[in-house]
């Protein structure tokens, strides 16, 4: 008698195989969670600076996770080491992954050696997100800020990352900047890395 | 005006727009741990995550009928269905017998959101109480339970938005976890959905009166 297929299970979450990375949910399923998200935080601080390093503490964790998962599955467990090749593949292989597209632009800084910046008309974390005028600058893509520092971290790149609103002619919405200001450390190693 | 078809599950997903599944693992995971470092309280943690699934729920309910076109769930049963459709997607066969439409509903709303598959199952005999197995679930990818947090309910979140979006339409549940495979149970998901009508009477009621003005204008 031919035996039944029985469903493996695994005991160890380590033992099962990775996805493949093409399921998807909703978009508004992931909205009313980082809705959820938010109105979370904004119960449990007193400022608009403690809300940004919350959320940016909580894209921070995301961000480390990505970098693992993203490594070992697309990458081939290679991860890159030289700053430029570091902030390509935030550029495009993590904002693809995450976001279903490449960030829109990715600049050096002008007036810092160690400044760069990824630009995004519109993030998709902001999409349904409008801020009222009494909370000033603050902005909800200090979790995607916190995403690319993680990321940044893990890979050995320690960095203050920020996320700003920048009025475009033109635009209703203003596109968000994500600043990212490398520690001296690394343009040292850079440096020296020829 | 003839009444539109209910869509499918599979056809809505399809013209939504979507994201990355891993996106929304991590970010649930990131509200996980948060919730942990603040409350501390494995018991807080689960009450917290069900209120916040509640206020999803409330308004997500709003865009899932807007988007699937269910006709109105003539009682629990089709209810349920509707339910499984709107959160996950279903793996078995449903073996009841039931107006398939409620069965669908709980279908549909399933793989609206979460892209995937759920089932209903397990009816008791008043009809009032019934489980929703989840085959797989994106929410706990990656994800393992320390010893520390055995009492966690990490999917709590998913009770209370179905809770939430059964009480905007005037029916009040109680949602548990039966089965959980993070818990160690080599079991699907199972959940069960016992249910109370305070409201019921009321809407029976509408109903009929409906039914009668009709029935008048008919007439005349």
């Amino acid at each position: 008698m031919i035996g039944v297929g029985k469903i493996k299970q695994y005991t160890n979450v380590l033992d099962k195989p990775l996805t493949k990375g093409k399921q998807e949910v909703s978009l508004s399923a992931f909205a009313f969670l980082f809705s959820e998200l938010v109105q979370y935080n904004q119960t449990q601080v007193d400022n608009i600076g403690e809300l940004e390093r919350r959320l940016e503490d909580a894209g921070y964790a995301v961000g480390a996770r990505v970098l693992e998962l993203l490594c070992h599955r697309d990458k081939g467990n290679r991860r890159e080491t030289r700053l430029l090749g570091i902030l390509s593949f935030v550029h495009s292989t993590v904002w693809k992954v995450l976001f279903g597209k490449v960030a829109d632009s990715l600049e050096k800084g002008t007036e810092h050696e160690d400044e760069y910046m990824i630009s995004e008309k519109e993030l998709l974390v902001n999409r349904f997100i409008s801020i009222p005028k009494d909370m000033g600058t603050f902005n909800c893509g200090a979790f995607v800020a916190g995403i690319v520092r993680g990321v940044l971290d893990g890979a050995g790149f320690p960095a203050v990352v920020t996320a700003h609103f920048v009025p475009v002619e033109g635009q209703q919405r203003p596109r968000t900047t994500i600043l990212i200001k490398f520690a001296e450390e690394v343009l040292h190693r850079e440096a020296r890395l020829g | 005006m003839a009444p539109v078809a209910p869509r499918s599950g599979d056809a809505i997903f399809a013209n939504i727009e979507r994201v990355n599944a891993e996106l929304f693992t991590l970010t649930y995971g990131a509200i996980v741990r948060q919730l942990l470092t603040d409350l501390e309280e494995v018991e807080e943690v689960n009450k917290q995550l069900e209120q916040m699934g509640y206020n999803i729920g409330i308004r997500l309910i709003d865009e899932f009928l807007a988007k699937s076109n269910v006709s109105r769930c003539v009682d629990f049963r089709e209810t349920a269905d509707v339910i499984a459709k709107l959160v996950c997607s279903i793996s078995d066969a449903l073996s009841i017998s039931l107006s398939g439409l409620e069965q669908q509903c709980n279908v549909v709303g399933f793989k609206m959101f979460l892209g995937v598959t759920a089932s209903v199952s397990n009816w008791d005999a008043e009809g009032t109480c019934c489980s929703i197995i989840l085959e797989d679930n994106p929410l706990v990818d990656f994800v393992e339970l320390p010893d520390t947090c055995q009492g966690l309910y990490y999917c709590n979140m998913l009770s209370g938005v179905i809770r939430g979006a059964l009480e905007m339409v005037s029916m009040k549940t109680e949602v548990t976890w039966i089965r959980d495979v993070l818990r160690g149970d080599d079991v699907k998901l199972l959940k069960q959905v016992p249910e109370e009508y305070p409201y019921k009477d009321d809407e029976c009621f509408m109903l009929k009166k409906i039914k009668i003005s009709k029935h008048l204008f008919k007439d005349t």
